[in-house]
């Protein structure tokens, strides 16, 4: 295959101008520095997605059923947490903390910067759908000799956590791509991993080139599995709900485009 | 009866996938022509409609608008469009718009009417259908017999030579019916050259110059709607009638 | 404390230009996401197979990237020459556009076939349909869910401080360098940013109030 070297040479050094091309470049420091960074990505999203779907049910569940000062405290967290930027929350953790003598390292205050986020975002989707399930339902639970919190449980929370379910991924898929910022507070993920070997080797579009490619594989591997996900939990008539307060993101769509005759 | 035809039908084929809407459909319509098909639901009344205007085009066959073909004529069918009205039976106003800003729009942007000529020339037609007083409501605060009537306005306002009625009244009770029969009376009684679809048998009777029974995507009985009671080639039609007013 | 609150004080005036520097960035980001998001839908509802190739690609990197990595692949590698705040402007409006563009395609996708129909058979060309059909109506539905990428723009719009963008994030860092009092000034910051973000939304329900059409939308009808 002479034709074969022939090309590659020449798309070698076509590319040449534009990035580096030598291989020891990309396998013994990028890809290394880069798929350490991975590592604690997903080292990040793996501490905090659990966290911030079972805070973002407590706190939506508080919002709905408790009694006046805790549902009150329920909505202040929320106006908090989704109206405060992610990074001024992160440099409240991080340098704020410091001087009321609560030292953090990056990683914790990243984390639970995160989960403070992602929960309140959470809720406010969990809310919605638990007041979209029809009071009939609890009422029949009740009928049952259920208590309300057996009902909340056991009748409540599973219909609510399927309604809730596109919210909650598209959340998902935000966290993704915000723990990038878990860079500010000196947290060496895939971002700051990447800034480090750019600066470094002063090879910018090769590090943050690279970085993109993993953002997007990591989210369209989430979107995919989420979707997946949300048809495999589908029960008939249970569909999603529509929470107009909370900023809307919209899922990718399933229609055909409708064309003008 | 004379008359060269405003429209002219001739062939008339279409299909979705392997199910035929339309088979070879042909008629003529002359100058003040009411032309009334009535049949089953689903059996290609609507389809025929929206292939006269292309507004789905058909497989096969020609439509003449005024000896003109106009099944091929590329960017000129917005020029032929505006010559054959459309009502429609969920009647279609523009939402976000009030009656009549809905008259006059096509007149501003297609016709290139200015302002005062165009709401002129709308106040004009909505007085037609006695909807004037209703200029300022927007879709929703219409009843359906009014917004109706304002979708008739708004075709009118166009100076169509042919309106094409699908199913006007098939979305309104029984009240509402009449008030939008009442303003198609009106129209053909000046002499409005018409094509309409419809379910309601005594208005089909009472208002066509020729009735056609269409079934399966064919026209299989037509003729005069005088003719109905007595004549042996209006077997089915009789039945079909009978039919439907007894439901 | 009390130290803290005159701290807080002093900055007031310093932070008040960062928060200056702040809504130019959102709204000239929400203006050029909201023009490329209307051109984008357009392209992926009417378009040629090759816009709309295109636009689902656009959609797919700007939705798929951090807010952060798109700065830095902007300010390092596309952009390096331009002044930070329209790197900034440009980053958050393309990012912004790509949401925008989503959130029409879902309403224009729901209008009633009806309207394009009823256009159509008035002699209106494709083109007029959209322009005097489709977008005004889809404008006016998309309101209330177009009106949520303000509080995800301002939020984002922190981010810019990363490649320097002389923002409220960026004035309150300065701040706290100068003084030594990160918790005032940070949680000092988190407010106004909060007050920013109701205070806009406020604002634009009176707008959608204002502008809205009895009976069109989801809002209920007003039978008359």
């Amino acid at each position: 295959m002479a034709d074969g070297s022939v090309v590659g040479e020449a798309v070698t050094e076509a590319l040449s101008g534009f990035i580096r091309t030598d291989p020891d470049f990309w396998l013994n420091v990028l890809l290394p520095a880069v798929g350490q960074g991975l590592l604690v990505t997903l080292l990040l999203i793996l501490c905090v997605a659990p966290l911030g779907i079972l805070i973002g049910i407590l706190v939506a569940i508080c919002r709905v059923y408790a009694p006046k000062p805790f549902s009150f405290l329920a909505k202040l967290y929320v106006i908090f947490f989704r109206g405060c930027p992610l990074l001024v929350l992160l440099f409240i953790l991080y340098f704020g903390l410091p001087s009321i003598g609560i030292l953090l390292e990056g990683f914790t205050a990243a984390v639970i910067g995160f989960v403070l986020c992602n929960s309140a975002y959470n809720s406010e989707y969990i809310r919605g759908a638990l007041q979209s399930i029809k009071s009939g339902q609890m009422i029949a639970a009740r009928s049952l000799g259920m208590t309300k919190k057996q009902a909340i449980l056991h009748i409540i929370i599973p219909q609510a956590m399927r309604r809730a379910i596109p919210g909650v991924s598209n959340e998902f898929i935000y966290l993704i791509k915000y723990t990038s910022l878990a860079y500010f507070v000196t947290v060496v993920e895939m971002t700051m991993a990447a800034k480090m070997i750019a600066m470094h080797y002063l090879a910018f579009i090769e590090a943050f080139g690279l970085v993109a490619l993993f953002y997007l594989a990591l989210v369209s591997l989430a979107t995919f599995g989420t979707n997946k996900l949300e048809k495999k939990l589908a029960i008939p008539g249970l569909t999603a709900v529509k929470v107009k307060d909370p900023p809307f993101r919209l899922k990718k769509g399933t229609k055909e485009p409708r064309k003008i005759k | 009866m004379s008359g060269v035809p405003v429209l002219c039908v001739e062939n008339l084929s279409k299909q979705y996938g392997d199910l035929k809407v339309l088979k070879n459909i042909s008629f003529k319509v002359k100058k003040g022509d009411k032309m009334v098909f009535i049949g089953p639901s689903g059996t290609g009344k609507s389809t025929l409609l929206r292939c006269i205007n292309q507004l789905t085009k058909p497989d096969a066959g020609n439509v003449y608008l005024n000896g003109e073909e106009i099944v091929h004529s590329g960017h000129k069918i917005n020029e032929y469009r505006q010559k054959m009205g459309m009502v429609f039976q969920n009647f279609n106003l523009f939402d976000h718009l009030t009656a009549v800003r809905n008259v006059e729009l096509a007149l501003l942007k297609v016709k290139k009417m200015d302002k005062a000529e165009a709401r002129k020339k709308a106040m004009f037609e909505l007085e037609r259908v006695g909807m004037a007083d209703r200029a300022d409501y927007y879709p929703a605060q219409l009843s359906g017999g009014q917004a109706q009537r304002v979708s008739i306005a708004r075709a009118l306002a166009m100076d169509p030579e042919i309106m094409l009625f699908d199913e006007p009244t098939s979305a309104l009770d029984p009240e509402l019916k009449r008030e939008v029969m009442e303003v198609m009376r009106k129209l053909a009684e000046q002499g409005m050259t018409c094509i309409v679809v419809t379910h309601e048998m005594k208005f089909a009777t009472s208002f066509a110059s020729e009735i056609f029974l269409m079934e399966k995507g064919e026209v299989i009985e037509h003729g005069v709607p005088a003719d109905i009671p007595t004549s042996p080639d209006f077997k089915r039609m009789r039945e079909f009638m009978g039919a439907y007013t007894e439901e | 404390m009390l130290e803290s609150l005159t701290v807080v004080t002093d900055s007031l005036g310093y932070l008040l230009g960062g928060v200056l520097v702040t809504l130019e960035l959102v709204s000239a980001a929400l203006l050029l996401g909201f023009i490329l998001g209307i051109l984008l839908v357009v392209g992926q509802v009417y378009g040629p197979k090759p816009v709309r190739g295109f636009v689902a690609v656009y959609v797919w990197f700007f939705r798929g990237l951090p807010n952060l990595i798109l700065l830095f692949l902007f300010y390092f590698v596309f952009l390096p020459t331009l002044p930070v705040f329209l790197i900034a402007v440009i980053v958050l409006g393309m990012r912004s556009a790509a949401y925008q563009s989503q959130i029409f395609r879902g309403v224009i996708e729901n209008l009633s076939e009806g309207q394009t129909l009823a256009a159509r058979s008035l002699g209106m060309t494709n083109w007029q349909t959209i322009k005097h059909i489709i977008i005004p109506q889809t404008l006016r539905l998309a309101l209330p869910s177009w009106a949520n990428e303000y509080p995800v723009l301002l939020t984002d719009s922190a981010v810019a401080s990363a490649i320097g963008v002389t923002e409220l994030l960026t004035r309150t860092g300065f701040r706290v360098a100068a003084t030594g009092n990160a918790m005032a000034l940070y949680l000092a910051c988190a407010v106004i940013f909060i007050l920013l973000n109701y205070g806009g939304m406020l604002l634009i329900q009176k707008i959608e109030e204002r502008i809205r059409i009895p009976g069109f939308g989801n809002n209920e009808c007003d039978q008359i």
